[in-house]
């Protein structure tokens, strides 16, 4: 067997896979999508049905606080904890990247334990405070799993600034906050637009938290989730999830071309 | 140590973030092991919950652990040649392939079990077999795979050494056995605990993919958070905790080992 | 082995042409050198000989009576030694060697025996169980002779074999290579850039430009008697005297000197160490450098042609910079070249 024939026949396993299971079936969901009583008008549907719009809209702005929420925290922490060398440094480092690959399930129920009825926040204040299966529950559920995301994407490029920018500027009378402004943000930018594509694309799509979480919130991945079970709509939930699926794999897109590292999606 | 004022506020935002992250665990540790939550560890400590935990769920741990070691096989098999053929052939039509088999890392697992479930629900043997969720496990997984070795094999200068092994008498299989594969040896380390790791918490497509009668583990919790009493949900997640946590620990290790070499 | 290449040439897809139709052959137990500068078609020309590139049709390889045009790299058994030594990392130095021999299917303790032998040979018993980057520089190209020869190939190609090694080291190993070389008393082609490295180790040299042999030749040869400007220039680093030739005299800028032979329409070409600095030279000259080397003085001198010709001054009391000084150069030591037509 030729060189040329023995690396072809090493992607061939990949080829099929991928045609069976990723090209085709996506094909067929595409289709599916047109298939309803609206035809392809399906996708004005989204916009032109408030509940749809309603839900597009409020998924972005939650995905949106996620996002600046996760970068405001994971850019102090990651910048603090890389500029420092003290003791518990490493434990601090392994607690705020461990659930990295916990799934959105763990992180919903994690979430209850900290708002829910029997949750610690209910316990120790005299109020009813009960926030787990609102907005701001949803919101602290997807920036649980954002902050690890974030914090590893900006760790990895803050290693690679040259501290000898900092020193130059510090050299010429800069102050710290104006080293954080004019040297440390601006060198970070990329990898700061790359990990909050990430995390928002991430809470778009997340369907584990919602699921244990938003039983009365209409985010996209449960509207997906209730018109393919319960309403049987299913050219909507395709038509919602090409919508969706395109618009995570083009922020991905954008993330990777600047920062050239992946972090897992899912959640 | 941290004098200026700015460092102690840096400090109260990473520790309020440990905090946040680490207070629910430890809070599900103590549920799953708590005789009476409502009431605290006054009421005791005790392992019943646990005990009950695997009464009821022991299936759905092993499904997910067989699940787990499934996907590994089918990822290694498809991935690993795939990386390699990958690596030695560059160009745009391989940068698209790759980036076709990663569109599972962008778009959500519930578009894609949709979409699985479009094409191959009507086929009554596969759907309800266990094959088909491990489709869906593949699907997500051998991106991660496929890229944690090509970075690996990206890194050295596989052509020149291949060459070598040619030069000696070594077939393409030769040096695809004798080179290839042991160089690549922390990728392939990396990206399998990924692998197993990411299979056993999955849950977007596996919750659309699952029969009643073929329940994951993760789908399990779910399953427990919305039908039990907190005590068991929590020993559940303790017990998914003590499955997931030393193969996290061990797979960051090991990806940041392979990106080391890979550097 | 006797190695012949006919019509050999190599044209990539987008039609660079790497190899121009090439004819070489090299006898049983000759070292031979390819010579060029980089970019000239010699690397090319050996992975057409080791299977690693593939000829325009039409090139025909021939070892001894087989032709292994058609064959791949792993069935032409042919040892290679690459410029980045191509050690495999995750073997140890034993394994690196004994892998050719496995992939021919000795027996295990005739592969014990062979890479033993050859370790000895290459003095590298010491670090036979090293992992590969436990190795320095000179070690690990030692390794890579020793894995190329150790399932005593039909023929030893050594791409640019010393080029990853920093200067001093380089000098110690080409000798070290020219002896080995000759003990294992095998076919060997051997490509370079450095010149000396070239003359210290081959039996023949063949002089590369522009995707073309130019000049073949033995060391000696092609430094007396270099065909081309090309050649002259490369080998011995030949400069040339800018002047006007009338019959066997040359008029330059700063005197006249009395040629050879006929030199009317040729270029005339002189090596530093044949320009003498003496009070009775018939060219007058400016100094405009002076280097000690050491054992000499390499001195610059402006006035005599258009560039600054050098000069080997091997003597006590160099002159100074400004100084006016007097030079002369034999008339055999002159060499009368044909012109460049580029220049022409």
């Amino acid at each position: 067997m030729s060189n040329r024939t023995f690396v072809l026949a090493c992607l061939t396993p990949l080829l099929i896979f991928s045609l069976a299971f990723l090209a085709l079936p996506l094909v067929r969901l595409f289709l599916a999508s047109g298939e309803g009583d609206a035809g392809w008008a399906v996708y004005l549907d989204i916009l032109r049905k408030p509940r749809y719009l309603n839900t597009l809209v409020l998924t972005v702005l939650v995905s949106l606080a996620t996002t600046f929420a996760a970068l405001a925290v994971s850019t102090t922490a990651g910048m603090f904890l890389l500029r420092n060398q003290f003791r518990g440094r490493g434990i601090l480092l392994s607690v705020l990247t461990l659930p990295l690959a916990f799934p959105g399930v763990v992180i919903g129920f994690l979430i209850i334990l900290l708002g829910g009825r029997q949750g610690l926040v209910n316990q120790l204040t005299p109020g009813h405070v009960v926030f787990a299966y609102s907005v701001v529950g949803l919101f602290l559920g997807y920036l649980y799993f954002s902050i690890p995301r974030v914090l590893l994407t900006v760790m990895a490029a803050a290693e690679k600034l040259d501290p000898a920018l900092e020193e130059a500027a510090r050299t010429m009378g800069a102050s710290p906050f104006r080293v954080v402004i004019d040297v440390i943000i601006p060198g970070l930018m990329p990898s700061l637009i790359a990990s909050g594509a990430i995390a928002f694309a991430t809470a778009m799509g997340a369907f584990g938290t919602a699921f244990t979480l938003a039983t009365d919130i209409d985010v996209i991945p449960m509207v997906i989730y209730t018109e393919f079970t319960l309403s049987a709509n299913i050219a909507m939930a395709a038509a919602l999830s090409i919508v969706l699926g395109l618009v995570t794999w083009v922020l991905l897109l954008i993330a990777r071309s600047l920062s050239g590292a992946t972090v897992a999606a899912g959640g | 140590m941290f004098r200026s004022k700015a460092k102690i506020l840096q400090l109260a935002v990473t520790l309020l973030a440990c905090a946040f992250l680490l207070v629910p665990t430890i809070l599900s540790v103590m549920a799953g092991l708590t005789v009476n939550y409502f009431q605290g560890i006054s009421s005791g400590l005790t392992l019943k919950w646990i005990y009950q935990v695997w009464e009821l769920y022991a299936d759905s741990i092993f499904l997910s652990i067989r699940l787990a070691l499934a996907c590994l096989v089918v990822t290694l098999i498809i991935g690993l040649p795939a990386a390699y053929g990958l690596a030695r052939h560059p160009g745009w039509l391989s940068r698209l392939l790759e980036e076709f088999i990663s569109l599972p890392l962008a778009v959500p697992g519930l578009a894609l079990a949709l979409a699985l479930l479009q094409l191959y629900g009507s086929m009554k043997g596969f759907r309800a077999s266990w094959t088909f969720i491990l489709v869906g496990h593949v699907l997500y997984t051998l991106p991660f795979m496929v890229r944690s070795i090509l970075a690996v094999l990206a890194a050295m200068d596989l052509k020149t050494l291949e060459e070598g092994a040619a030069s000696l008498g070594a077939t393409p299989w030769q040096r695809f056995r004798d080179i290839v594969v042991p160089n690549a040896m922390p990728g392939i380390l990396a990206g399998s605990l990924t692998v197993v790791t990411l299979s056993l918490g999955e849950f977007n497509l596996t919750w659309m993919l699952h029969t009643p009668y073929l329940k994951t583990l993760p789908v399990g919790l779910a399953d427990s958070y919305a039908s039990m009493r907190l005590e068991i949900a929590s020993a559940y997640t303790l017990v998914f905790f003590i499955i997931i946590v030393p193969l996290l620990m061990a797979m960051q290790w090991a990806s940041a080992r392979a990106q080391r070499i890979a550097k | 082995m006797t190695l012949r290449l006919t019509n050999t040439a190599k044209t990539y897809p987008d039609g660079t042409r790497a190899l121009l139709p090439t004819e070489l052959s090299v006898d049983r137990g000759e070292i031979v050198s390819l010579l060029g500068p980089s970019g000239c078609g010699k690397t090319t020309l050996l992975r057409i000989i080791a299977g690693l590139e593939t000829p325009d049709a039409g090139s025909e390889i021939w070892f001894d009576s087989d032709n292994v045009t058609s064959l791949p790299v792993e069935r032409r058994k042919v040892g290679m030694v690459f410029q980045s030594y191509a050690l495999f990392p995750n073997m140890s130095v034993r394994a690196n060697i004994g892998y050719g021999l496995k992939m021919q299917k000795l027996p295990k303790s005739e592969i014990d025996a062979r890479v033993t032998e050859v370790l000895e040979m290459c003095q590298l018993q010491a670090f036979a169980g090293r992992a590969i980057d436990a190795l320095s520089g000179g070690q690990r190209q030692r390794v890579a002779l020793a894995r190329a020869i150790a399932p005593r190939p039909r023929l030893l190609l050594l791409d640019e074999p010393l080029s990853a090694l920093d200067a001093a080291l380089r000098e110690a190993l080409r000798d070290e290579l020219a002896v080995l070389l000759r003990e294992f008393d095998i076919t060997a082609i051997f490509v370079t850039h450095d010149q000396d490295e070239a003359m210290a180790i081959a039996d023949r040299v063949a002089v590369m430009s522009s995707g073309q042999v130019v000049q073949s030749g033995t060391p000696e040869d092609l430094y007396r008697n270099p065909k081309s400007a090309f050649v002259a220039g490369f080998v011995g680093n030949a400069m040339r005297l800018e002047g006007r030739c009338e019959a066997a005299r040359l008029e330059l800028a700063g005197g006249a000197l009395t040629l050879p032979g006929d030199g009317t329409g040729q270029d005339v070409f002189v090596r530093a160490e044949d320009v003498e600095i003496s009070a009775d030279g018939p060219l007058t000259a400016r100094v405009e450098t002076v280097t000690f080397l050491g054992t000499h003085y390499r001195i610059g001198l402006s006035g005599i042609t258009g560039d600054v010709l050098a000069a080997i001054y091997a003597g006590q009391n160099a002159p100074r910079v400004g100084e006016r000084v007097k030079a002369g150069i034999k008339p055999e030591a002159l060499m009368l070249l044909p012109q460049d037509p580029a220049r022409a």
